[in-house]
């Protein structure tokens, strides 16, 4: 057995905080049009929206793969502007993991805003809350539930992303090698033990954290905050 | 006799400085139309009184701004609030406007004290007029403050919405039936105090109601809704003795009187009022004296006579009215009499006892007061 590199846990760590609080960001405007539009756009946006749940993780990463090239559509203006390339680098990856994940986030929070009783939203309204105001103040603490939910998904869904990973990643150690890349690699070289470790430990990991939300989520139950 | 200015009934005091108030909304729903208009003088508290699905809580959502559609104008004093003819449609968190809905609505992720703080502070510090102790006091709320919403009775928490929104201090208040959850006893407790609150911090207030009982101690003007337009409205003693709303009434309102309590009677409990210059007997009331009292008297409660009371009678309360004019009440064998009592008063009374005394418009008579009601629960026979 080979040493053990806890280095690709650590960068599957940080590509999943990174993506999820950068969806969140994302997700909640968007999340808030679809749930509230009548725009003709809606259902090509949702489906564009829920198009990682479906398409195999390679059919992603090799269009990513080009978008993210020197001459892509997005790694093009990206090197013009900051001077890098995008291709097999860390900031590569997290774009293409914001797409692949994107749909945990907002399916969650799309589905609260829906329900959610707007009366709470018109009360604030008529103290004095400009609508962004009782938005953040009022709309986005009724959903911390979901806001929640979205976070382990979109968390959980990006920890164990392998396709997309494979196609952009390019398995650079110390950079783009995660977790399931690193996992996938010692099976290769019939180095089981390793493989055992991390697997078992990423096992573990995400076992214990959704045990963790869905008790604290059932705790939290209080009468009106369920959307 | 020359009435002083103290005398004068509350609606026309300071009627020159009084902002009007003007609104007018036409919207259509699937089988319900709008067609509001109301121009009124925006002080103390409007009613809006009318059978459910009249359009009383529309009305009021188009005030505030929370109803966009249709065609709409919007006015009260200076501000113009909306006005499509020239675009104009101010949102609603400029507006100033506060609502207290149905339901509480209570924000459930706060604390009472951050509920209540919550439009506080989004209002210019030069604009808050309303004081904090002063509402928390008289809403009796102190206690609650460090509460969480979801821990409360229906009644606290409506308590905790009306002084949410005061405390916003809005230039115009909307209340929809925000009593409708609370029980009887609660009731009582609220309604005067909504009343000081009008008087002491000068903030206009609409107030919806499905029941003018509900209305008759608070309401300076009244205004009736029946099928999304507005039947009536002006200053609430004569809208509610018009003969020809006696059917919004639900029969019971026979007019209100205002007077003054004039002093109390320790021995045989009671208060003296007087209302122009005359004088009436309730039971003994809280009131200073000195202190404004509506008197609500019920059309059935009247007995009509034409000559004086000679002492042989237990009738505490006689006033002397003339007879304005005479009308169908609906029944065949009953009549409405309208009176100037020192106000408009409803009597019903028989047809045969239309006809025994031989009643005529411009006739001096007497009117015996049976009962006396003094606002929701609290009727005492006063024989």
């Amino acid at each position: 057995m080979s040493e053990l590199d806890l280095t690709p846990v650590w960068i599957s760590l940080r590509l999943a905080g990174v993506t999820t609080i950068i969806l969140l960001v994302l997700a909640t405007p968007l999340a808030w049009w679809l749930a509230h539009t009548r725009s003709r756009l809606r259902p090509l946006v949702e489906s564009t929206v829920a198009l990682p749940l479906v398409l195999p993780p390679t059919v992603l990463g090799f269009y990513f793969l080009l978008a993210l090239g020197p001459h892509g559509w997005i790694g093009g203006p990206w090197q013009s502007v900051t001077g890098s390339v995008l291709s097999f680098t860390f900031t590569g990856l997290v774009i293409a993991s914001l797409f692949y994940s994107l749909p945990f986030v907002v399916q969650p929070l799309q589905n609260t805003f829906e329900s959610m009783d707007g009366r709470h939203l018109e009360a604030a309204w008529c103290l004095r809350a400009t609508p962004f105001d009782a938005f953040v103040t009022i709309a986005v603490p009724m959903a911390a539930r979901s806001y929640v939910t979205a976070a382990v998904l979109g968390f959980a869904h990006t920890l164990g992303e392998f396709g997309v990973v494979l196609m952009v990643g390019g398995s650079i150690p110390g950079k783009t090698k995660v977790l399931s890349i690193a996992i996938y690699e010692r099976v290769e070289n019939l180095d089981y033990t390793t493989a055992h470790y991390l697997s078992g430990g990423l096992l573990v990991f995400s076992f214990a954290v959704l045990l963790l939300v869905y008790t604290l989520n059932r705790r939290g139950e209080t009468p009106g905050l369920r959307p | 006799m020359n009435p002083s200015a103290s005398d004068a009934p509350l609606h026309t005091a300071d009627q020159d400085s009084v902002q009007q108030m003007t609104a007018r909304f036409h919207l259509d729903f699937p089988g319900f139309a709008l067609r509001a208009e109301l121009h009124t003088p925006a002080a103390g508290v409007i009613a809006v009184v009318g059978p459910s699905g009249c359009g009383k809580t529309t009305l009021l959502r188009c005030m505030a701004g929370l109803e966009r559609g249709g065609q709409g104008f919007f006015q009260m004093g200076d501000t113009v609030w909306r006005d499509d003819m020239h675009g104009i449609f101010q949102p609603l968190h400029q507006r100033g406007i506060g609502y207290v809905f149905q339901e509480p609505h209570l924000f459930l992720h706060m604390s009472v004290r951050a509920n209540l703080r919550y439009g506080l502070k989004r209002t210019p510090p030069s604009q808050r007029r309303v004081p904090w102790d002063q509402v928390v006091a008289m809403l009796g709320i102190g206690e609650l403050l460090e509460r969480r919403p979801h821990g409360l009775s229906g009644g606290e928490a409506q308590r905790v919405a009306i002084a949410r929104a005061l405390l916003a201090a809005p230039r115009l208040l909307l209340m929809d039936e925000p009593l409708a959850a609370l029980d009887i006893g609660r009731k009582q407790g609220i309604v005067p105090f909504i009343l000081r609150l009008s008087r002491e911090l000068g903030i206009p207030m609409v107030y919806v109601s499905h029941a003018v009982d509900e209305v008759l101690q608070v309401a300076d003007t009244l205004v009736i809704m029946d099928k999304g337009a507005v039947v009536a409205a002006g200053v609430f003693g004569d809208v509610c003795s018009r003969p020809e709303l006696a059917g919004y009434m639900g029969e019971e309102i026979g007019g209100v009187l205002e007077g003054r309590v004039q002093r109390h009677d320790v021995e045989y409990d009671l208060t003296l009022v007087r209302v122009d210059e005359q004088r009436l007997f309730v039971p003994r009331q809280a009131a200073a004296v000195g202190e404004r009292l509506r008197i609500h008297i019920h059309s059935r409660d009247i007995t009509l006579a034409t000559a004086p009371p000679d002492g042989n009678t237990s009738a505490l309360n006689v006033l002397r009215a003339r007879v304005e004019g005479i009308y169908e009440s609906g029944h065949p064998h009953a009549v409405l009499v309208k009176l100037d009592a020192g106000g408009p008063l409803l009597a019903k009374i028989t047809r045969k006892s239309l006809d025994t005394l031989g009643l005529q418009p411009g006739q001096q008579i007497y009117a015996y007061i049976k009962t006396v009601m003094l606002g929701q629960g609290f009727s005492a026979n006063n024989r």
